[in-house]
């Protein structure tokens, strides 16, 4: 990494400080609704993390992430229903009855068991990333083509799940709130609780992979398909395979968030799969800073959080505020926030009220050009 | 005669009716070091992307180390020995440039390996040689994005070496240089010729001539005549379809 990046380490120290304190305090000095609330947007901030892995490093702009959202909580909604469904007549969730089904259908008999149910949270919407996504690196689709291709495949998923009703309720999606658990409600606030700590802990697990990923050679490789693919190629690196791996890891991400929000909002339907959804999650990381894994996290929890204050406060006017973000990063600050600090941007800022000298880096590179002149 | 290293077999590529190249042939010794000029537009860039596995060819046959490389991948064939270094300088500007070297010093090139772990101490050793070569060790932690056009120039000759190719594809490397680092170009491409087999395509004659090697001339897609650079500039064809048309263009 750059000498630059090393020297200003200490704000991301203390941010992370913050953080972890924020987390640790949260349940304590919150109330149930909003550490619910905030838990929610830590599961999202998962997926955002997977968002920022294949868009911020890879280049990579999925507008169908809500896909492997939304598939994350039906298996585990379909475990829950399946859970607390025993004492029901034919022993199947109560929907089924509203259709005439008597049978459980075949493909929910494996999400009986609970393990199987933890590895396929993320291992259905990682495989599926990973088919979809080769078929269509290989065939070198990239740019906008991938984000339509992708906003395309996401409307099919919503389509197909929202007719689906004999399957999985279709448009009503699968509830959660009222199934069992350990022997708990799921929406009790004891079981709330425990899933904001868990998210809690899945967040940073999930931040601590990603930046293992995107630290060393691999990242390296990932930055390099973003900037200059065909380059890379004639480097004897194959693109195809490194954007198949982290499509997938971003796809199972997504899930594990989809799941852990599908348990704290009650619900998981196919509204996980409309298209401003998925667009959204792509705003969250650009405010944030593309390429900044913080900055996913943060503009994932802290953009949806100002969005259920600015709702309950104002409820016309969140869409104005969110576009108007959106039209600011773009114009002002392209790098996003954590983006902006982490580059010129507090100096330059400073500079222009004359609090700070003029930045030093500049003549610094101009020296050290001398030196090697004169050596 | 040794067996080529790499062989062009009638290679025609035609985009939509355009003859790119038309009947090329060409063949290189292992060590050779081969300079290959031509007026812009005979064909020059396309030669290489058919090489390189980014053009296929319409006809003929691309032949390596005794394989043809016809319909193999771009990263399948610069595994297998093929280095090219682009027209414009093409490194990676958001990487530093000892990560842009250890990237093509990197050894498989696979992601597993890349993830676990880093270089081990003979690449390391080789990515601070490579920038003592071009002049870049106390540049290392630098973007490349912010080095000058020169030395993003070495940077990608040095990232080529260090892919360790048996065949260097070196696309106009001394574009945009000044006169001391053109000098310095050559003698790093003569000196890397031997272990080496190296492909110069250049427009600069003075220095072609520095080269000292044998020179191939493209025209509309097809080698015009082959020779050392007093040959070939003595030949009337050559003077009539490049140096007699072009020399107010080429100071």
């Amino acid at each position: 990494m750059f000498q630059a990046f090393q020297q200003r380490r200490w704000p991301l120290i203390i941010l992370w400080v913050v953080i972890v304190a924020a987390i640790v305090a949260a349940p304590a000095v919150l109330p149930v609704f909003r550490l619910n609330l905030l838990g929610r947007f830590l599961s999202l901030a998962i997926v955002a993390l997977g968002i920022d892995l294949i868009w911020g490093f890879t280049g990579l702009l999925s507008l169908g992430q809500g896909i492997f959202f939304a598939l994350g909580g039906y298996v585990a909604a379909m475990y829950l229903q399946l859970n607390s469904s025993g004492d029901l007549p034919n022993g199947i969730p109560e929907f089924f009855s509203l259709y005439g089904v008597n049978r459980l259908p075949a493909f929910w008999e494996p999400f009986h068991s609970p393990l199987f149910t933890l590895v396929a949270i993320w291992l259905v919407p990682a495989v599926l990333a990973a088919v979809l996504g080769n078929l269509v690196f290989r065939n070198r689709i990239k740019g906008v083509y991938f984000s339509i291709l992708t906003q395309a495949a996401l409307l099919v998923f919503f389509n197909f799940f929202n007719g689906q009703q004999k399957l999985i309720n279709g448009t009503n999606g699968l509830k959660t709130d009222v199934t069992q658990l350990f022997g708990q409600m799921v929406g009790s606030p004891e079981m709330q609780r425990g899933f904001f700590w868990l998210t809690s802990v899945v967040v940073i697990l999930a931040w601590l992979l990603l930046r293992w990923v995107v630290r060393g050679r691999f990242g390296d490789v990932l930055i390099a398909i973003r900037d200059d693919e065909p380059r890379l190629r004639f480097a004897g690196y194959n693109p195809t395979l490194f954007k198949t791996i982290v499509f997938a890891i971003a796809g199972g991400l997504a899930g594990i968030g989809g799941a852990l929000y599908t348990v704290q909002s009650g619900i998981v339907s196919p509204q996980y799969m409309t298209v401003p959804f998925s667009i959204e999650m792509v705003i969250w990381v650009a405010v944030g800073g593309r390429g900044t894994l913080v900055g996913a996290i943060l503009g994932a929890v802290v953009i949806n959080y100002a969005k259920s204050l600015v709702s309950e406060a104002l409820p016309q006017s969140w869409l104005f505020i969110q576009g108007g973000l959106f039209i600011l990063v773009v114009t002002a600050l392209p790098e996003g926030v954590i983006g902006w600090f982490r580059g010129d941007g507090p100096r330059n800022w400073l500079n222009r009220f004359g609090i700070s000298r003029r930045s030093e880096t500049y003549p610094r590179l101009d020296l050290e050009g001398q030196e090697e002149v004169q050596s | 005669m040794s067996m080529a290293l790499l062989e062009l077999r009638q290679i025609t590529v035609s985009f939509d009716g355009f003859l790119a190249l038309r009947d090329l042939n060409l063949s290189l010794q292992p060590g050779e070091l081969r300079a290959v000029i031509g007026p812009n537009g005979a064909g020059k860039t396309t030669f290489l992307d058919v090489i390189t596995g980014k053009t296929a060819p319409t006809e003929g046959d691309v032949v390596f180390k005794g394989r043809s490389l016809v319909g193999t991948r771009e990263h399948r064939i610069a595994r297998f020995g093929i280095g090219r270094k682009f027209q414009s300088p093409r490194v990676f500007e958001k990487l530093s440039v000892q990560e842009n070297l250890a990237l093509a010093v990197s050894q498989p090139k696979q992601p597993w390996s890349l993830l676990v772990g880093g270089l081990n101490g003979q690449q390391r050793d080789r990515v601070q040689h490579l920038m003592s070569i071009v002049n870049l060790q106390n540049r290392s932690d630098w973007a490349a994005g912010s080095l000058s056009h020169g030395q993003k120039q070495w940077l990608e000759i040095a990232m080529l070496v260090g892919q360790d190719p048996d065949l260097l594809l070196v696309d106009e490397p001394v574009a945009g240089l000044t006169d001391e680092e053109t000098d310095l170009t050559a003698d790093l491409l003569k000196s890397l010729a031997g272990d080496h087999t190296v492909l110069v395509i250049e427009h600069d004659m003075e220095f072609i001539r520095r080269l000292e090697s044998p020179v191939t001339v493209l025209h509309q897609g097809h080698v015009l005549c082959e020779g050392t650079m007093d040959q070939v500039q003595a030949d009337p064809r050559v003077i009539e379809v490049y140096l007699g048309t072009t020399e107010e263009e080429n100071p």
